[in-house]
């Protein structure tokens, strides 16, 4: 059958399961749009903004674990989704961009919103692939796929000249893929699982560390079979959370920069590390030189080169594989090792870890006449929602820590969050990605007044597709975050940090034909929840909180992890704070 | 710690899929990561889809381990070795231009012969010399001629091969 690259784009994605894909069309890829308009297999979301359709495909894939895919033009089009690639390289989400490429001929001539798209995204893409003849488009298509979705999952590029569009050629889909450079299976090493088995049953002090890849490798079950056997307490990184129950009594919650004082205090104290696929990120050692200074460290991960990455921090047995693979023969190994002693072995150690639950807890407090807490928001937003097993995206900043901290969530792919770029704009795209997956689900999307307009133009895409996400604004009039570094760090020199200028959101909501709420004292926000919660479609919530709130505990940027900061230190006491800080009860002063 | 930290010359040997970009992603991947080349050359293989690249680089043994895992992620990369590892042998080829007058036309031919440099051209005021060898061969002959007056020098960049006959590794 001959088709044109078109209709071969169409096909391929259909034979590799995509439903929907998110993109802005422009001169290069109408064709392929014009396809796409006239089958109904797949559905094109069209957003408002290609960093939009990124973020979309990424909310996608990691609510799912299948991947994401975005359309969009040469030029300005790719260039906008380079944010969103970016960030999927670094979090490690499966996500297929095809960017319109200018006619092959023209292809180095500065030609008309010409940009160089493989030479942009090679450092922020897994790999990337030029198309140059329409002969080759199935089979680039089939192995950006198996790409993205394999070994440790990335954002892959196909790049689609406008005459490869068009160009005809006999339709065949390849049934193997023949790329002799990618090995992304590793066999299990069971000499080293046999040694981490040792390790675990003589170890009386010991930590599981755990992130992404656990959630990435479908391996919650194991994790939780091996806390759950071996006793050990879970720290879970911000990419981790969910991959075992947050209420679980094994949870010490996240560790890291703002992880639970018990969290840290664990690994810090720990005489043995079980790192499962998390890659000791520089938010949760802190200083490398001092981290779990006691400890034997066993690393399972899937990418070599995240194994002894990290200089000054020795991997003692580090074991290559996936997840799911390594625990189930960890698991093997320890049922016929264990010896029935393990507990008490580790008893003084649970005392140990009971005392440090119940000196620090996470806490805030919240009285009815001050300005709402951004700490209750996130807290009563889980206990109403949490029967329903939400989705929860965030953004970037102050918000997003507290709602790891307070969220507790019970099962992976719940947790949507831009952990290792950072990147505000990402909360509500993603959140509409994830909603577009699971129609019927709740999707949350928590974010703060300064990451929201990064990204604020979806509201007519969500309007338009009823994506019926529930968006709440933790509204500080601030970029929160910077803020607090600016009270802790620059003598309270708040540059650049206050949002002076504030949209009014809740008719900002209705000027998109969206449902706007506010609640601006404690007792509204029960209220406005519930009302969000009964309200079809996209709800925005702009709940105006304290001002000044900081996010603790608090590593300081180099400290070691047993060195938190639990409160706001003496010199940020309420009266000392900088003046350019209004009053925390009013409310006013946040609508511009 | 200590030979951990040690910095020493490395000379990796790759082969690659023959085609344009690869050598972008390789150059792109020392340069993003903050690692140094010394010298870098490629060529095509007696497999046409193939190319070699040879790349002398330095640092420490966590830098090295680091940098061959990172070049054998690459979806181009066929097979990475570390010829340091084991025996190899390596190549560089240097024309140098030396200026030359009376006095010292003989002193150079003399350093010429000493390290089997050819004279590939002459003029009145000067010799070209090519000389092929290791790297600490060139350097050496190099340092000699300088007080002489170098006026150019150009290096082809190192290439090497392992002294163990090249088998194909079957993909594991
Ligand atoms: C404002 C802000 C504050 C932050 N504060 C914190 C904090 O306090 N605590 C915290 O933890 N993080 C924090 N982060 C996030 C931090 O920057 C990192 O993104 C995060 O710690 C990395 O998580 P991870 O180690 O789980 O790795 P991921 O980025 O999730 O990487 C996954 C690892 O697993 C491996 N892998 C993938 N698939 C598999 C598989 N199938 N089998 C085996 N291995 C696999 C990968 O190779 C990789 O090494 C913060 C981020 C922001 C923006
Ligand atoms: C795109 C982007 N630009 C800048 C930053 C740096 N940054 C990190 S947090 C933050 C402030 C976030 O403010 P807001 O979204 O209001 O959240 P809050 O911290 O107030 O909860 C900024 C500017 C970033 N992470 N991403």
């Amino acid at each position: 059958m001959k088709l044109n690259g078109s209709q071969i784009f169409i096909e391929c994605l259909k034979r590799e399961g995509v439903d929907v894909i998110f993109g802005l069309p422009g001169g290069v890829v109408l064709k392929i749009f014009d396809e796409l308009h006239q089958q109904s297999d797949i559905e094109l979301v069209l957003t408002r903004h290609e960093q939009g359709a990124g973020h979309m495909a990424e909310g996608y894939a990691k609510a799912t674990g299948r991947p994401g895919v975005a359309l969009v033009t040469s030029g300005p089009g790719m260039t906008n989704i380079v944010t969103p690639l970016a960030d999927a390289y670094m979090d490690s989400v499966p996500i297929v961009v095809f960017t319109g490429q200018v006619p092959t001929q023209m292809i180095g001539n500065d030609a008309f919103q010409e940009a160089d798209n493989l030479g942009i995204s090679r450092p922020c893409t897994k790999h990337n692939f030029l198309v140059r003849d329409v002969k080759d488009l199935a089979r680039t298509i089939r192995e950006a796929f198996h790409v993205a979705t394999t070994g440790r999952p990335g954002p892959v590029l196909v790049d689609i000249p406008k005459d490869v569009s068009i160009n005809t050629t006999e339709f065949v889909y390849p049934d193997t893929i023949s790329l002799r450079g990618y090995h992304p299976e590793h066999g299990n090493d069971t000499t080293q699982i046999t040694r981490a088995a040792e390790a675990i049953c003589q170890a009386q002090r010991p930590i599981i560390y755990v992130g992404g890849g656990a959630v990435f490798s479908d391996a919650a079950d194991e994790v939780t079979a091996l806390a759950e056997l071996t006793r050990i307490p879970v720290d879970m990184t911000l990419m981790g959370l969910g991959v075992f129950p947050g209420t679980h009594p094994l949870s010490l919650g996240m560790l890291g920069m703002h992880g639970s004082y018990v969290a840290n205090m664990a690994i810090h104290n720990a005489d043995l590390v079980i790192a499962i696929g998390s890659r000791f990120d520089d938010r949760v050692t802190g200083k490398t030189s001092e981290f779990c200074p006691r400890a034997k460290i066993i690393h399972i991960d899937i990418d070599p080169t995240s194994i002894r990455k990290v200089r000054d921090i020795e991997v003692h047995i580090p074991i290559l594989g996936d997840v799911k693979e390594v625990l189930t023969e960890l698991i093997q190994a320890l049922k016929v090792g264990i010896n029935g002693n393990t507990n008490d072995l580790r008893e003084p150690w649970w005392t140990q870890l009971r005392e440090w639950m119940d000196t620090h807890p996470l806490t805030y407090s919240q009285s009815d006449d001050e300005a709402i807490k951004p700490q209750y928001v996130i807290d009563r937003l889980y206990q109403l929602t949490t029967d329903s097993d939400p989705i929860v995206s965030t953004d970037v900043g102050q918000h997003q820590m507290w709602s790891a901290q307070y969220f507790k969530l019970n099962h992976p792919r719940r947790w949507l969050t831009s952990g290792g770029l950072g990147t505000m704009g990402f909360g509500f795209p993603a959140a509409m990605g994830a909603q577009r997956a699971f129609p019927d689900r709740l999707v949350l999307c928590v974010t703060g007044d300064g990451s929201f307009q990064m990204n604020l133009q979806e509201l007519a895409t969500a309007v338009l597709y009823k994506l019926s996400v529930k968006i709440v604004i933790i509204n500080n009039g601030y970029h929160g975050m910077v803020r607090q570094w600016q009270d802790l760090f620059y003598d309270g020199r708040y540059a650049s940090s206050e949002l002076s200028t504030l949209p009014d959101y809740v008719k900002l909501a209705e000027a998109y034909s969206a449902v706007g709420l506010r609640a601006s004292s404690p007792q509204d926000v029960d209220a406005v929840i519930q009302e969000a919660l009964s309200t079809d479609g996209p709800v925005l919530i702009d709940v105006q909180v304290s001002r000044s709130e900081n996010c603790y505990p608090m590593i300081p940027a180099g400290g070691a992890n047993h060195e938190m900061l639990l409160e706001d230190p003496p010199h940020l006491t309420q009266a000392s704070k900088s003046p350019v800080r209004t009053s925390d009860d009013s409310d006013s002063v946040l609508i511009a | 710690m200590g030979v951990e930290n040690v910095e020493r010359e490395h000379i990796i040997s790759m082969r690659v899929e023959n085609r344009s970009g690869v050598l972008a992603r390789v150059a792109g991947l020392f340069s993003g990561r903050g690692y140094n080349i010394e010298s870098l050359t490629v060529a095509p293989t007696l497999d046409a889809t193939l190319s070699v690249m040879t790349i002398v680089t330095k640092g420490d043994e966590r830098i090295i381990e680091q940098i061959l895992k990172q070049l054998n992620k690459l979806i181009e990369a066929i097979e990475v070795v570390d010829l340091t590892e084991s025996a190899f042998i390596e190549r560089d080829i240097a024309i140098v231009k030396v200026q030359t007058t009376l006095e010292t036309r003989a002193e150079v031919l003399r350093i010429a012969e000493i390290f089997r440099a050819r004279v590939i051209d002459s003029t009145n005021t000067m010799y070209t010399l090519e000389v092929t060898g290791t790297g600490g061969k060139i350097e050496a002959m190099i340092f000699q001629l300088h007080t002489l007056g170098i006026l150019e020098l150009v290096r082809a960049g190192r290439i090497a091969v392992a002294r163990e006959p090249y088998e194909k590794k079957t993909a594991e």
